[in-house]
């Protein structure tokens, strides 16, 4: 127990420091994790171990990314991508392990061992290159979404590869179930059709739980209005559906995908993703960690030359074969490096596969050792390539400026409003606003009500809109305004606080309960306000009028002038803001309020006045006159 | 006294006249009120009054066309107001007497219709002569309406004109009203009059 807190106190030690200084430095989280690993690890400071038990902890961080990565793609999306995914990223594995097998070959390895080599060191790395490409902001471009559908297949190509690499075997295997966490732990000593039945069974579950399943739970779940046992019902399914996979031969990662996709389009998506998010980034620090700690120092120290001609073989290898591809695959030239460069480091799934082919016998364990020293160095240098890809891309720009700015987003069209709360008072705003062709997302936490809307094709997600993370899910960084419609004052003031600070320039408005709500709303940022039985009440007394025998344009006329009377009192009675004031004034008691606006109402407003609207007494007196001397001529 | 639905929808037959009173506080009318009430007691005749229903001038556009194709006869009452309708009558033709509507190409509902404009004067009728204080005749005051009547190709009516409404006594009045419902009547094809 004390080491494992300690072992917690190194590694989140480094990353605070490391990280941070290295997103300083410019070179980007990812780096700045490795470096930590490498400082940490035992070749160097020794601080912790490069362990197998935190190995498979930090994993988890790559399963938990791909099932955000999975929530944010439809299944229509995926459908569309089918030829980047099969077509560009079957090339890229196939393309890419003959190249590398071909430079082994002539390096004199049998050709066995060099194909093997080949397929292990075509894969690239999930988390670094779509952290990577997060972090440069590509990632929703067309850049990130080619790069992702090699990833995707690469993920998809692992499966098969457990099954062909012992058959390359040059020497007899050692240990041939030993596979990892990717093996086929269970489900080795079942006939083929059983293995391949129950791998069907469990893409089935997936589908069908994620379907049918999951909302149900979430809605009891929600019901229950408790937060952390919604995060823990998200953490429970990723989990789940990655030992699902596991137990089957499948990548958890790509069962977490396949979840995150069957998911992508529930009303908890965003509630989702915003619970899940937090775990993504430790994970995958600490993954990025292991493997920084993972780097054989003293293989470096002792074959420097050797090792670093492996790292740039491999790397402008599999940059130009990349980079050809997508040429082929009819990418503009500057898409293409740097999809290239993006992926042209070593994966995770390396590491994996080369403990793997050392058990069965394909590779010995020497090269392997000095292969997962290259591919972690690769991985390593990722960041650092992108850096200079950046570097001769703008040194190219200020040559020739004509960029176009990635501008395709992933994600559904971005909304121009972002309503808070949809129940009676959001909804009539939220309908006149979409009845005129704005589009809005709107966050309620009433189950029933969103099921209700969902069905009627809007686009409502189930969350508190009092958290920010939340509003940035749902697109409020994009947004051109933020209706707070909350039936409760303080989560009101709360949001529309919160909300300005974070984006100054953001349009609020909100919903108010009485005056002292609106100006305290008005205080903390709200552009607007509106209280919320105002309008309802001038309009039933304006039928009141009516009925009282009123002519309808006299009755709204005199309510339209009510109304005007009444917010200029607003305005008056508004105190100036500051600390000392706003102190007065919710201490000031609400009858006095009361008081002066009755007052108010006497000296401006006479009965029966509607502005002297067509009165005509003096103009009847002048004709009247006109009348008399006329006819006195 | 017809009411017309407020579907939008058209009356069965087109036939009889749509008065169309606009006056921004009837209240305060004795000369309106006595006259429309004169009127829209007559069958075939079908009242809209515009201040009522519109207070926020939200006019609805396919209603008030409904009713305009629906009736031969259309008739405007109203008081004469710096020289001209009141403004929601102005909103009205404005909005719902449009382009490909009423005028225009495909612009034909309102051909062979007749238009009659009943309108109050608050000045007597010396006034409106080349020699008085307002120095036109009503004929001239109208002209805009009596050209549009020509743009949608309508038969323009004689205008009824009660001058000097503000100041005539209740029987002045009563007389007028009598000589407004006569005129109206005329206006309605035989078989539905009274």
């Amino acid at each position: 127990m004390d080491s494992f807190l300690i072992q917690t106190v190194f590694y989140l030690g480094a990353a605070v420091i490391s990280v941070p200084i290295a997103k300083r430095l410019g070179l980007g989280s990812v780096l700045g994790y490795l470096i930590a690993g490498v400082l940490n690890g035992p070749h160097a400071l020794s601080l912790v171990g490069a362990e197998a038990d935190v190995m498979k902890f930090a994993e988890f961080g790559v399963v938990i990314l791909l099932f955000l990565i999975g929530l944010e793609v439809q299944p229509s999306t995926l459908w569309e991508m089918r030829r980047t995914i099969f077509g560009f990223g079957g090339a890229q594995v196939v393309v890419t392990a003959l190249a590398v097998a071909g430079v082994a070959v002539v390096l004199g390895l049998p050709w066995q061992t060099a194909l093997a080599v080949g397929l292990v060191l075509a894969m690239s790395s999930t988390a670094i290159v779509l952290q990577t490409l997060d972090e440069k902001g590509l990632r929703q471009g067309p850049v990130g979404r080619a790069a992702f559908g090699v990833l995707l297949l690469q993920d998809l190509a692992v499966i098969p590869l457990f099954a062909l690499l012992p058959l390359l075997a040059t020497v007899a295997p050692t240990t041939a179930g030993e596979a990892g966490s990717h093996g086929a732990s269970l489900m080795t000593h079942l006939p083929i059709w059983a293995q391949i039945a129950s791998v069907f069974a469990a893409v089935a579950a997936v589908v069908g739980g994620g379907r049918y399943l999951v909302r149900p739970l979430f809605r009891f779940i929600a019901e229950s209005r408790l937060r952390e046992i919604f995060t823990a019902a998200a953490l429970l399914i990723v989990v789940g559906v990655a030992s699902l996979m596991q137990m089957v031969g499948l990548s958890p990662a790509l069962g977490a995908f396949l979840a995150g996709v069957v998911l992508a389009e529930s009303e908890f998506r965003r509630e989702l993703e915003t619970d899940i998010e937090p775990f993504r980034g430790l994970l995958l620090g600490l993954f990025f960690i292991t493997v920084g700690a993972g780097v054989d120092l003293p293989l470096i120290v002792h074959k420097p030359l050797t090792l670093l001609g492996l790292v740039l073989g491999l790397m402008t290898l599999k940059f130009l074969v990349m980079l050809g591809l997508a040429r082929l695959f009819g990418a503009p030239m500057r898409g293409a490096a740097a999809v290239a460069t993006a992926l042209a480091q070593g994966g995770e799934f390396a590491f994996v596969l080369l403990t793997f082919t050392v058990g069965a016998g394909v590779i010995g364990a020497p090269l392997a050792a000095l292969l997962t020293a290259a591919v972690a160095v690769s991985m390593a240098l990722t960041p650092l390539a992108m850096m200079l890809y950046e570097r001769i891309a703008a040194a190219l720009d200020a040559a020739v400026t004509d960029v176009t700015p990635d501008t395709g987003a992933f994600d559904e069209g971005e909304p121009d409003i972002i309503i808070a709360g949809f129940g009676r008072f959001g909804q009539i705003t939220g309908r006149l606003l979409t009845a005129n062709g704005f589009r809005s997302t709107v966050l309620d936490s009433d189950i029933e009500q969103i099921d209700l809307l969902r069905r009627f094709g809007r686009r409502v997600h189930y969350g508190d809109a009092t958290r920010m993370d939340l509003l940035r899910a749902a697109g409020i960084e994009r947004a051109r305004m933020l209706i707070v419609a909350l039936d409760d004052r303080e989560k009101t003031v709360e949001l529309v606080e919160t909300a300005r600070k974070a984006f100054p320039d953001l349009v609020i408005l909100a919903r108010a309960w009485d005056r002292r709500h609106a100006y305290d709303l008005l205080a903390n940022g709200a552009d607007a306000v509106e209280r919320e039985t105002f309008e309802s009440a001038l309009s039933l007394g304006t039928t009141a009028l009516q009925k009282l025998g009123f002519r309808a344009h006299r009755a709204h006329r005199a309510a339209s002038f009510f109304r005007r009377h009444d917010r200029r009192s607003f305005e008056e009675l508004r105190p100036m803001w500051g600390q000392e004031e706003a102190y007065i004034l919710a201490s000031r008691d609400a009858a006095k309020t009361m008081e002066r606006l009755l007052a108010a109402d006497l000296s401006r407003l006479r009965p029966g006045d509607a502005g002297g609207a067509w009165d005509t007494a003096s103009l009847e007196q002048e004709l009247r006159e006109r009348a008399q001397t006329e006819g006195a001529e | 006294m017809t009411t017309l639905p407020n579907t939008g929808a058209a009356a069965p037959a087109t036939s009889g006249v749509l008065l169309v009173l606009a006056h921004p506080a009837l209240e305060r009318s004795r000369a309106n009120r006595a006259l429309a009430k004169a009127a829209k007691g007559l069958s075939g005749v079908t009242f809209r009054d515009l201040y009522e229903t519109y207070p926020d001038f939200a006019i609805d556009i396919e209603t008030e066309q409904a009713a305009l194709v629906a009736h031969d006869v259309i008739a405007l009452q109203f008081p004469l107001y710096w020289y001209s309708t009141p403004a929601l009558m102005k909103e009205w033709l404005d909005l719902v007497w449009l382009h490909g509507f009423a005028y225009g190409p495909g612009g034909e509902a309102l051909q062979g219709k007749r238009l009659f404009v009943a309108c109050t004067t608050g000045a007597g009728a010396k006034a409106y002569h080349a020699h008085g204080y307002n120095r036109f005749t009503m004929d001239e005051f109208l002209r805009p309406l009596e050209q549009t009547a020509h743009l949608c190709g309508m038969v323009w009516e004689t205008p009824f004109v009660v001058h000097g409404a503000a100041v005539k006594d209740d029987a002045a009045l009563k007389a007028e009203a009598v000589r407004y419902r006569a005129r109206i009547s005329s206006l309605l094809p035989a078989e539905t009059e009274v």
